[in-house]
């Protein structure tokens, strides 16, 4: 019965890993739905904050703001996205593989490209490819505005120096649970909607002066565009485990089916040995 | 004659509705906002947002800085971080003050000072909030 003990001993290894790949698909699942919130807890800001910056812009702008203003492109700057930790299926290499071409696309046309990390998945693959400008790490499920403020920061710092020209937020954008889509979305210089019609020239009162105030709108609209890719990344993260984890218990449901039989076979083979050892035995006395 | 009111942060909405009045703690103090009143964009400090509904209800929301737009029947704060008035717990702003007050009189170079600064400010501007919401009931 050695051959069967053997078998039955994997079977058991199995179960227990499909046990872990069972649980770790009901958290994940529900984590998603949650992290589902929190995105949409995060529109109202941005929609406001667009609705304003659109409302300053048909107001007399007479003073410009670099972060409203296109200027020829020596050299990118981007943000990507990525998941703190693994086992969800292809979802950041997916987002890495886009950065790649984009980032040779830039090359090809003799453009700079300088990243900022988030998430450590990122910050391992990047690490070894190019040099990081910023990196913010250990987000977990629930990021916070406040950890991202200085890695957006520095890139917005960049952007005000001229160091770079044009600042792109890499994520992956949720579609729906089986699909997560990386998506490119630039930040700066801030893309303006159609412009709403205002019958009658107007200006806002500006309390203390406008420039300052202008800043203040710009910074916290790209922050909150990087907080909303930040945590739809988390959705994402999570719908992939979700999938990535049930797919593997499947799988483990199927090892276990194939170990089952062998293990049947092994038994069996072990029993009729026996018996023909027996009656062999009984032939050989009688 | 009502305006609308949006209350919003980067991580949710916190209120949204109609109301008769909204003070708020401007940069250059607390303004009132009636229905029609001019575009007007300024920054917010640490302090009490209160809405006054149509039918006289109260609305107290912290806000620890941020910004205010208003059209003439729109008020948009863009709060940095908003909380209900309610779920403020008068013992942690106290912690936080005394903490920032700590700070200040460790504080060293002039980044920490600012900061300390400011948090002391907006420890203050929480119990003074809460003060006043408690003389009211």
């Amino acid at each position: 019965m050695a051959g069967a003990k053997e078998v039955k001993g994997k079977i058991k290894s199995v179960q227990n890993t499909q046990k872990i790949t069972k649980a770790m698909e009901m958290v994940a699942a529900s984590k998603m739905r949650r992290a589902q919130e929190r995105v949409d807890a995060a529109r109202p800001y941005a929609q406001k904050i667009r609705r304003t910056i659109g409302h300053l812009a048909n107001a007399n702008l007479s003073y410009g703001h670099p972060f409203l203003e296109e200027r020829e492109v020596k050299r990118v700057g981007l943000i990507v996205v990525s998941s703190d930790r693994g086992l969800c299926g292809g979802l950041n290499i997916n987002l890495f593989r886009r950065v790649l071409t984009e980032m040779r696309a830039w090359k090809d046309k003799g453009v700079e490209v300088e990243i900022t990390v988030v998430g450590r998945k990122g910050l391992s693959f990047f690490r070894r490819l190019i040099e990081i400008r910023a990196e913010t790490v250990d987000l977990g499920d629930k990021p916070r505005l406040a950890d991202l403020i200085g890695a957006a920061k520095v890139m917005m710092d960049d952007y005000r120096n001229g160091d770079i020209d044009r600042l792109f937020l890499m994520s992956n954008e949720f579609v729906n649970t089986m699909t997560q889509k990386p998506e490119m979305q630039q930040l700066l210089p801030v893309e303006q909607g159609p412009a709403e019609e205002l019958p009658d020239y107007w200006d806002y009162i500006y309390e203390p002066e406008p420039e300052g105030l202008l800043d203040d709108i710009l910074v916290r609209y790209v922050e909150s565009q990087v907080y909303q890719g930040v945590v739809e990344n988390v959705a994402c993260e999570m719908a992939a485990r979700m999938v990535a984890m049930k797919s593997a218990s499947d799988n483990a449901g199927d090892i276990i089916d194939d170990l089952q039989l062998e293990y049947n076979k092994q038994r069996q083979a072990a029993i009729t040995q026996e018996l023909s050892e027996i009656v062999a035995g009984a032939a050989a006395v009688s | 004659m009502k305006i609308h009111v949006d209350v919003v942060s980067a991580e949710g909405q916190i209120w949204t509705g109609s109301a008769a009045t909204v003070y708020a703690p401007a940069q250059m103090g607390e303004i009132g906002i009636l229905p029609r009143h001019a575009p007007l964009l300024t920054r917010l400090k640490p302090g009490n947002l209160r809405i006054e509904t149509e039918n006289g209800d109260q609305e107290n929301v912290f806000v620890s800085g941020g910004l205010l737009e208003v059209q003439p029947h729109l008020v948009t704060i863009m709060a940095d971080i908003a909380e209900r008035a309610d779920e403020l717990d008068e013992s942690e702003a106290q912690k936080a003050k005394e903490r920032a007050e700590e700070a200040v009189s460790a504080a060293e170079d002039q980044i920490d000072l600012a900061r300390a600064q400011a948090e002391l400010a907006e420890a203050a501007a929480r119990l003074d909030m809460l003060q006043k919401i408690r003389s009211r009931h």
